[in-house]
């Protein structure tokens, strides 16, 4: 029985320019995983290979990196969030003993602004022989600025007198639409008509890890210990800021504590290690400190919507018109999705704008502008339902498009028990603790590509898999070795991987919910066709068509015939001296986008003092086919203690007055804790078929919005600010007592 | 962090003479929880640290007839498993067991909780030259003062952290302060002071001072006692507000209460108006509330803490009933 072969199209790049050109690879059926419960590894529960080694402390991170004659970089920061620096002294700086060399704005013009525009905008830097000699070194960097006025408050920011963030355009950018009919008619139509306003906060990233680097030149060759997202992106911003081929620059993550999306490219603080390292002739190591981190390296804008939704007296949305805005700090977009969140309404319009202010710069952060979105539609659907009667549940699955997502949400209501647990008249328990439930959705992309690996198989039987993607904490390594261990028929540990080096074949950044999406297609195909070329060697002993062949625990055989057997090692010692050497690329065919994700939540109110406690999270979530699922359900885990992290705590508050962050540590800047974790049941809603689609980011965007709605159901009090801390919640319940 | 110099100091005589006129010439250390990351704040920037873990003798809870005496060095984590502090002094337990996390509780000490500096983000961080720190102005005013004080009337508007500080202020303690001049023993009301006598410090120790012990006397006959803390997050908080209460009830009449709050002004706040009131009455529901009116009345929120008056009056009224049925 001869393996079926299928033809699939692949995008290559021929001198520079992309074509499409057919390759013949195995058929392995809908989804390209084949028959799920014949394997090994792909679909089933492992632990990460690298577990031990991470919590044993021997895997090494960036900042763990140690080189002979390391120095440590600090970067001076503006101590205004809105100046213009008249001069910059660092003579008491280097007689300290210790320091080596400092930067300042004069020796490099496009990392270093004169022009500071937010408290902890990059204004020069030093590298010391210790961490503690250069933090005094910053001290000892003198700088006359002259002070000019600022805004850090997004409403203060869109006064036409407002301090302008930028001399050459006013703080409001030019505003994004999105139309689809006719909202005047489509009001018309509408029965019910309700309209809202609701804030999110600006959100840190806070990965485990700080963004950091060690860099180290050997002459014009610069290598560099990143903690990123991307170690091609790094690689190609260095190249280009230094003026050398990307031949020159060698990016490693080895490991890495976690980025969230603020992690793309060298970033000033990777140049700015790079320019100290360049300067001092020696490696440099910089870390950057939490507070720096809240300062200067990203978050998720705030987002402030007015929303007005139309439905008629059965429940079906017609008309919805939100005009939103949020601020970005000092640039970027704060918009979030240009269509009405998940549901379809047939006559919309949407106008947003970004609104500049002297605080930190926004990046994409863990699904950007969806949970936004999803906490003022999820809210405003229970606001309409309570309108006209209806159970929230019945009112999403009439106005919801998306078949799975409707499916998702009746098993999660079933699981959790909304029809026989939840009472429908919210504020009805007595006592001073209530009791509530709510229900948030969302949609993602994901998908994936832009991956290439390579594989060696040595006539000896080891096999060598290069890809170089990078392992952000997801698991990214740990897949490496399942894909290929699968097709060669070894063990997890057989295979020797290497990830996270721009010395190995190109991988895309990872962001977007697209590693597993990108890498494991690679994998498959770089791996299903080395063995193909190891099938080719061996087939003409058995007589057979290499398609014939099968490998399978550690053996090769025929597949219509298992007594026509070799062993592996067997098998490869035919190569005589010369491996097996395939360089492949992502192959369509083995993995899909677009996935929703469903949260249910329970939360109780203690109505004498505010405080909300989320009890449990039902969270419901679809993946295609996934890897592994012990891994997979880890994202899910992360993602709805981000949500509620978002929904219940974190804030970054900036004090309008003085135009500094007040909380940028992470004692006032909370993030949940361990006893502040909920039970949290995950419910997988698989469609093998689809492939593989990545979890990361639709595994964070429902929770707010369902705690907003539990906590309505529970106490009868509706937040439509975020996070819901006690002083918030205290207001709405006296609202709802004055009536 | 500034530089400093580190000295251990091997016996209580000798600290004053280790110690400085001024607190930036030294400062003592016990657990450093609270310390070391004042210092990394440019916070405290002493010249000189005075180690007193290299004392012997100060790690000790001992009871007799008249009460208990815990040493300055005894770590939270010793308190909190001390079966007498749990069964004659439960409001000292119940606050001891809702500080910081395990580890933290392991390292600080009884004493270092109440002699701990404000968690204010103004004060603590580099970026505001505050009145506590030697500045023009508190940053409260006008700026975001979600966590600050609701009662004082400043002209700082920090609030006391500790919650053993109004545990051990309800239970009626003292603390044993040594200085170049020796011994003396202070009632805890006495002890802490409001920003108009010193802006810099919370309370009476001055800078070649320390307290070597805290005394509880035994409670009476049919008190009762209990810590409540309100905390936006349950891992490693700072209380909104938390509210330590002792109270003599006989046949439903309260015949003593000490009430005490924290987390709402810049000294643990003593609730004397709700301790007058309910004393020698008989607790009702209507009592308690009227208790707990009575508890804030002198309140004067600023623009973001109301939400503190309306906690700390529920608490109250939350621990009278509780201590009464």
């Amino acid at each position: 029985m001869q393996q079926k072969m299928k033809t699939v199209t692949i995008t290559i790049q021929e001198d520079g320019e992309p074509r499409e050109i057919e390759i013949q690879v195995p058929d392995t059926g809908e989804g390209g995983w084949g028959d799920l419960s014949k394997n090994t590894y792909i679909n089933k529960p492992h632990t990460r290979v690298d577990a031990v080694d991470k919590v044993t402390g021997r895997a090494k991170y960036t900042a763990d990196i140690k080189l002979p004659g390391l120095l440590y970089g600090r970067i001076l920061r503006s101590a205004h969030p809105r100046a213009r620096i008249n001069r910059i002294d660092a003579t008491r700086a280097m007689a300290l003993p210790g320091v080596s060399v400092v930067v300042l704005p004069n020796d490099d013009p496009e990392v270093f602004s004169r022009e500071c525009r937010f408290a902890g905008q990059e204004i020069a830097a030093v590298a010391a022989t210790t961490p503690e000699v250069a933090e005094d070194a910053l001290h000892a960097i003198d700088v006359d600025y002259e002070v000019l006025p600022f805004v850090v408050d997004e409403d203060a920011a869109r006064d036409p007198d407002a301090a302008q963030v930028h001399s050459d355009r006013g703080n409001v950018g030019e505003p994004r639409v999105g139309e689809q009919g006719d909202i005047a008619a489509g009001f018309a139509q509408a029965d019910v008509t309700l309209e809202a306003t609701f804030r999110c906060q600006v959100q840190s990233h806070i990965a485990l890890e700080t963004h950091g680097n060690v860099c180290q030149w050997e002459g014009d060759k610069l290598t560099v210990w990143a903690s990123t997202q991307g170690v091609f992106s790094v690689r190609g911003e260095l190249a280009g800021h230094f003026g050398i081929p990307e031949t020159n620059v060698r990016v490693i993550t080895e490991f890495m504590g976690g980025g969230f999306g603020a992690k793309f490219g060298a970033r000033k603080e990777g140049v700015i290690c790079a320019l100290l390292a360049r300067k001092a002739g020696a490696p440099v190591k910089l870390m950057l400190t939490r507070k720096e981190e809240h300062l200067a390296t990203g978050n998720r804008p705030s987002a402030v919507q007015h929303v007005k939704l139309g439905a008629t007296s059965d429940g079906k949305l017609v008309a919805y018109e939100r005009s939103n805005y949020g601020t970005p700090g000092v640039a970027g977009s704060a918009n979030i999705p240009g269509a009405p969140y998940l549901y379809e309404i047939p006559n919309y319009r949407i106008e947003q704008t970004s609104v500049f202010t002297n605080a930190g710069p926004m990046a994409a952060q863990r699904a950007p502008g969806h949970p936004q979105a999803a906490f003022a539609m999820e809210s405003m659907m229970d606001e309409m339902a309570e309108a006209l009667g209806m159970d929230p549940i019945d009112i999403r699955q009439m106005n919801d498009p998306n078949e799975a997502r409707r499916n998702m949400v009746a098993m999660g209501a079933e699981h959790i028990g909304w029809k026989t647990r939840r009472s429908a008249t919210p504020n009805s328990g007595t006592g001073r603790i209530k009791t509530g439930m709510g229900v948030g959705s969302a949609r993602w992309g994901g998908g994936g590509g832009r991956t290439q690996a390579e594989c060696t198989i040595n006539p000896d039987g080891s096999v060598q898999v290069k890809c170089g993607t990078q392992d952000i904490g997801t698991g990214t390594l740990t897949l490496v070795h399942m894909v290929a261990a699968e097709e060669f028929g070894l063990k997890m540990e057989d295979i020797d991987v290497g990830i996270g080096d721009t010395n190995y074949p190109y991988s895309g950044g990872s962001g977007g919910s697209t590693t597993a999406a990108s890498v494991s297609p690679a994998i498959k195909g770089t791996t299903m066709l080395a063995k193909l070329e190891l099938f080719k060697k061996i087939a003409p002993r058995f007589g057979v068509e290499p398609g014939e062949l099968v490998a399978s625990d550690g053996n090769v055989f025929v597949g219509s015939d298992p007594s026509k057997s070799m062993t592996w090692q067997q098998a490869t010692a035919q190569l005589g001296d010369e491996p097996i050497f395939f360089h492949g690329q992502w192959l369509p065919g083995y993995s899909d986008s677009g996935v929703p994700g469903v949260h249910f939540v329970e939360v109780s109110v203690d109505t004498e003092t505010g405080l909300v406690k989320v009890d449990r999270v039902v969270a419901v979530h679809n993946s295609g086919m996934i890897l592994n699922p012990l891994t997979w359900a880890s994202q899910v885990n992360g993602g709805v203690l981000m949500g509620i992290g978002y929904g219940m705590y974190e804030n970054r508050i900036m004090d309008p007055a003085t135009g500094y962050m007040v909380n940028a540590n992470l004692e006032d800047y909370k993030l949940m804790g361990s006893t502040d974790i909920p039970e949290i049941e995950i419910l997988r809603y698989d469609e093998p078929e689809r492939g593989v689609i990545g979890i990361g980011e639709p595994a964070t965007i429902p929770t707010p919005g369902a705690i907003a709605n539990a906590i309505y159901n529970a106490c009868g009090a509706r937040i439509r600010d975020m996070p819901f801390t006690p002083d918030k919640v205290l207001s709405a319940l006296a609202a709802v007592k004055e009536g | 962090m500034q530089n400093f110099s580190y000295v251990n100091a091997t016996s209580i005589e000798q600290v004053p003479s280790l110690l400085g006129r001024s607190w930036d010439d030294a400062v003592v250390m016990a657990g450093g929880t609270d310390l070391v990351g004042e210092m990394k704040d440019y916070a405290a920037v002493p010249k000189r640290v005075v180690n007193l873990k290299s004392i012997e003798g100060l790690d000790y809870i001992r009871q007799d007839d008249t009460g208990m005496r815990i040493g300055a060095l005894t770590t939270l984590t010793d308190v909190l498993a001390d079966s007498a502090v749990s069964q004659d002094y439960p409001v000292l337990h119940q606050a001891v067991s809702v500080i910081a996390s395990p580890q933290i509780r392991n390292m600080a000490t009884l004493a270092g909780n109440i002699l701990q500096r404000p968690r204010c983000w103004y004060y603590r961080s580099e970026d505001f030259p505050c009145l506590k720190k030697g500045g023009a102005r508190c940053y409260a005013v006008g700026g975001v003062n979600t966590y600050h004080a609701i009662f004082g009337s400043g002209p700082s508007y920090i609030v006391h952290p500790s919650d053993a500080a109004p545990a051990l202020m309800a239970l009626g303690a003292t603390v044993n302060i040594h200085g170049p001049r020796g011994a003396n023993e202070v009632v805890l009301d006495d002890f802490f002071t409001m920003p108009e006598m010193n802006i810099r410090r919370e309370n009476i120790l001055r800078p070649n001072e320390i307290v070597t012990e805290i005394s509880i006397p035994k409670p009476e006959a049919n008190s009762r006692g209990m810590f409540l803390k309100v905390r936006e997050r349950e891992s490693i908080d700072f209380a909104l507000v938390s509210l330590a209460a002792q109270m003599t009830v006989v046949n439903g009449t309260c015949e003593r209460a000490s009430l005490v709050l924290g987390g709402v002004a810049p000294i643990p706040w003593r609730a004397v108006e709700a301790e007058v009131y309910l004393r020698g009455r008989r607790i009702t529901e209507a009592r308690a509330e009227s208790a707990a009116e009575a508890a804030v009345e002198d309140a004067a929120p600023m623009p973001h803490n109301g939400y503190k008056v309306e906690i700390a009056k529920n608490l109250v009224k939350q621990a009278v009933q509780a201590l009464a049925a």
